[in-house]
């Protein structure tokens, strides 16, 4: 049994995976969206002017409420983030690799977000704060304190890719079981295989990726607004 | 000992890991079960607080789930990506 995401071509000695190819078409999409949404703007929104009005507004309310008026800069990134990794997640409905299935995809994220998070505390702190902070509340804790914190991205990275890769694994060991058991009863179609796994397929594939995205942007958040808090 | 190769003596105490690396999940339902335990005490307590109670619970199952994860990842890879065949 293989695990990985499908290889589908080669470009030089680079593999080209599923994951690649998909996340191509979701960026592709994600701009023309924004793109058809916002072209012809009107004061009192319908059709998709609406519907990205209606996601903006809750990705911005979302910051407001975890990061305070002050994170408001950060809803962007989050938006970004959520609006790419939930749709992406959700490409088990269509027998497809979850995006997020693949640590190629969701170690970078996770380096961006530390990149930010440390960006942005030397940024409120300065850098004599920022070391002060990471060596409190001795300074022989200084090397414990940088091995917890770079810990950050590789639990982040390893917590939606874990979270997903097992969404993954169980529902091919459904498929596969189904499959085998209308063959015992001699039924050429697997029709078992119709309406069994639905409600699976609407935790693993439907409530598995928002609550795992959601998780990872307030992960995000938390860990910035901390970053950015200074101690008196 | 013949007819047993090496490769298949690894493969077959990889397997035997990976389920014993699988045993670190039962501390982690523990875990989850006291985080949730909490919160619906404390929405009975204060039920208008549901809001951030939940929030906060998504946030502290996410963190618990991390050990959890840890150890499907150390299995799977003794499973299908090991380092050691």
């Amino acid at each position: 049994m293989e695990l990985g995401p499908k290889i589908l071509g080669h470009l030089g000695p680079i593999p080209i995976t599923e994951t690649v190819v998909w996340g191509w078409i979701f960026s592709v999409l994600i701009l023309a969206f924004a793109f058809l949404s916002t072209r012809k703007m009107q004061r009192i929104p319908k059709g998709l002017q609406g519907v990205a009005e209606w996601i903006v507004e809750f990705v911005y309310n979302m910051v407001r409420d975890v990061m305070g008026e002050a994170g408001e800069r950060f809803a962007p990134y989050m938006g970004t983030l959520l609006i790419f990794l939930i749709p992406g997640s959700m490409l088990g409905l269509l027998d497809c690799r979850p995006l997020a299935a693949d640590l190629n995809c969701t170690a970078p994220l996770a380096i961006v977000s530390f990149v930010m998070i440390h960006y942005n505390a030397v940024k409120a702190k300065t850098a004599k704060g920022y070391i002060k902070e990471l060596s409190s509340p001795f300074a022989f804790m200084l090397p414990m304190n940088i091995i917890s914190d770079s810990m950050f991205p590789v639990t982040l990275a390893m917590r939606l890719f874990g979270n997903l890769l097992a969404g993954v694994i169980v529902m091919t060991l459904i498929y596969h079981g189904l499959e085998h058991l209308s063959t015992m009863i001699g039924s050429p179609l697997p029709f078992f295989q119709l309406i069994i796994p639905l409600p699976l397929n609407a935790f693993f594939d439907m409530f598995e990726p928002v609550l795992q995205g959601y998780i990872f942007v307030m992960l995000t958040m938390v860990f910035t607004s901390n970053a950015r808090q200074v101690e008196e | 000992m013949t007819g047993i190769t090496s490769e298949a003596l690894i493969m077959a105490f990889s397997a035997l890991g990976a389920g014993a690396a699988m045993i670190a999940m039962a501390g982690v339902g523990i875990g989850i079960g006291f985080n949730a335990g909490k919160t619906v005490e404390g929405t009975a307590r204060q039920p208008e607080a549901q809001g951030t109670l939940l929030k906060l619970m998504l946030i502290g199952v996410a963190l618990t789930e991390t050990a959890g994860i840890f150890a499907l990842i150390i299995s799977i890879m003794l499973l299908f990506a090991n380092p050691f065949v």
